[in-house]
């Protein structure tokens, strides 16, 4: 399973970073898309077949998975490629900026392609049109196969250069996928790239499982399984296949995530109906007790830079969030507005916490300040929970059901992606019904 | 022992007749008290009379009036039936979050327990499963089904 990390030689042409003219502000909902072209990559006349792929096609391919990309990042609006004006191979020497500007574009891609003795060399550039310049450049060597990656790589690149902040596109969300009729359903752990392809399932569905999470820092997962009937945080290597149960808990353990390190796994531990806050480091195997409350304590995550945890409790009565350090001392509750919390994250950027909220028989997904303050709710629906953060911690994933009828028809299961500034809300698309998204950190990083 | 036992019982008597009264004001609805669930329509029976599962409130683990008698009822027959063991299986409806609502039905399967207990069942015969929202018995929305799937289910192991 090496070939899901691709040896990837990268080396710059150049990089003119300063006098760019345009460039992406992400802060707030982009009503005004930045026009961008992306060129089809020129295929080298050159280039070998290869079993499999449609070399020919490869340069239209990527540039449509680029296109595909910005389009649903809701900050950019790629043009449509029958008002392209030079030819690929000539546009990516050097284009003619003013034909490209009278089609309206600020931003062009532009790039070439050669496959030769089972290897795929990628070039592309990035040019900014009004300051009639190269922003960007790049060239990489990697195996064919892995032709959907280089166009996610090259996403990622241009959004960098664009926006000044890391892209998410080389990235693979985890999720459970559902099928059956509501009462009886399947659950299976499904993994797949960001924009839907590549789905491959991770479990064979004879146990029921729930809430898988990547570990920040690799491609490690874990997630609650019924295994003999047992519910269990188990730990899951994608790589292999392995996987092992977490500790030696006599009774139910949930709701586990990720230290930020990657070391630890913090989750629900439940005994004789109270359910309390553990830690458990993956090599020493020491587990340590975080809360003692005969509350309901659960769905913690700590802060990226793992001094704090926040989690879920209904210490209060009802469900609320609370932040606390990450040795259990000096809890705080972050919520007391009208309403219900649950399912607190904390975002890779440090500075929000992204939750869902229930109020009047309504669902909502929200982001709130670390101290609570500042609540801003981005969508409503029937039902929705769970959020997980891009690794960018711009976008939030989240899944949604909907109401059934007295049959249970009409029942789904879909994951939706929002973007922070409640703009640019989107239904992802998955082979199956799917829930309990978790975003992955970036692949070639 | 056998006089303290008796002495709670009593004791829980007098309880419950102080919550029937207070709760006669609670609006009634078809098969529902409040939003606890009081019909039959989902329920089975381990023995003859001897129903298999109790409802709760929404967010709620507390045991009511009809609940404590339904499980007075399996406590009796945990006595006569005594190398029966069972597992309680505590659910909750589907308005809530996946994690919490896995905590609330381990609530829920041991408030159940520890009832049996009180009656004299050993607590190495009752083991307990939470199984969330994840096995509704009503795949319907409406408050109907959520009543009848916040429950606790004894079931026969052996």
């Amino acid at each position: 399973m090496k070939n899901f990390f691709l040896a990837l030689t990268i080396y710059f042409i150049s990089l003119n970073s300063l006098y760019a003219l345009i460039e992406v502000d992400i802060t707030r909902g982009n009503l005004d898309p930045l026009p961008i072209a992306v060129s089809p990559l020129h295929v080298d006349i050159k280039s070998d077949e290869q079993e499999g792929i449609k070399v020919k096609e490869l340069g239209n391919n990527i540039s449509s998975i680029i296109e595909r990309n910005f389009k649903n990042t809701g900050l950019f609006n790629p043009l449509k490629k029958e008002a392209f004006v030079q030819k690929p191979d000539i546009a990516h020497l050097k284009p003619r900026f003013e034909d490209w500007r009278l089609i309206k574009a600020q931003a062009l891609v532009t790039g070439k392609l050669l496959v030769k003795e089972g290897k795929l060399k990628v070039e592309f550039r990035l040019w900014d049109l009004t300051a009639a310049k190269e922003m960007t450049a790049l060239a990489f060597t990697t195996t064919p196969s892995n032709w959907r990656r280089v166009a996610h790589i090259i996403s990622d690149k241009i959004y960098e250069r664009l926006t000044g902040e890391e892209g998410y596109f080389d990235t693979r969300i985890i999720y459970v996928s559902e099928t059956g009729p509501k009462s009886q359903r399947v659950k299976k752990l499904a993994i797949m790239d960001q924009d839907g392809a590549n789905t491959k399932y991770l479990t064979l569905g004879n146990e029921l499982v729930l809430t898988p999470r990547f570990n920040p820092t690799n491609q490690m997962v874990t997630y609650l399984s019924y295994f003999r009937n047992m519910p269990r945080v188990y730990l899951l290597d994608i790589e292999t296949g392995m996987q092992e149960v977490v500790g030696n808990f006599p009774g139910m353990t949930f709701a586990p995530r990720f230290s930020p390190d990657g070391r630890k796994i913090i989750m629900s531990f439940a005994e004789d109906g109270n359910s309390d806050i553990y830690t458990m480091d993956l090599e020493t195997r020491v587990v340590e007790r975080i809360t003692n409350h005969s509350s309901i304590d659960t769905s913690p995550s700590f802060s990226p830079d793992g001094k704090y945890i926040a989690f879920n409790s209904d210490r209060s009565g009802l469900q609320q969030l609370y932040v606390m350090r990450s040795d259990g001392s000096n809890v705080k509750r972050i919520t007391f507005g009208k309403g219900i919390y649950g399912t607190p994250v904390w975002s890779p950027r440090g500075d929000l916490i992204a939750f869902t909220k229930m109020r009047k028989g309504r669902f909502y997904i929200g982001v709130m300040r670390t101290d609570g303050s500042g609540e801003r709710l981005l969508t409503e629906n029937y039902y929705q929970e769970a959020p997980s953060w891009s690794p960018n911690g711009r976008v939030l994933v989240f899944y949604r059901e909907t109401k059934a009828g007295s049959k249970g028809e009409g029942f789904s299961a879909t994951l939706w992606s929002i973007d922070i500034t409640g703009y640019n809300e989107r239904k992802l698309s998955t082979k199956t019904d799917a829930s309990d998204p978790s975003w992955s950190s970036l692949l070639s990083k | 022992m056998t006089f303290n036992r008796n002495l709670k019982n009593i004791f829980l008597v007098v309880f419950t007749t102080l919550i029937l009264s207070a709760c006669s004001t609670a609006k009634k609805s078809g098969d529902m008290e409040g939003d606890v669930y009081t019909g039959k329509e989902t329920v089975k029976y381990l023995a003859k009379g001897v129903p298999d599962r109790v409802f709760f409130a929404t967010n709620k683990s507390s045991l009511t009036t009809a609940s404590r008698a339904t499980l007075r009822k399996q406590a009796t027959y945990l006595r006569k039936n005594k190398k029966l063991n069972v597992t309680i299986e505590g659910h909750a409806d589907e308005r809530g979050t996946r994690e919490y609502n896995l905590a609330l039905g381990e609530r829920r399967a041991n408030a159940a327990r520890d009832y049996l207990m009180t009656y004299g069942i050993s607590g190495k015969r009752i083991s307990v499963i939470s199984y969330g929202k994840e096995k509704p018995v009503n795949p319907a929305s409406s408050t109907l089904a959520w009543s009848q799937n916040r429950r606790s289910v004894t079931v026969k192991v052996n």
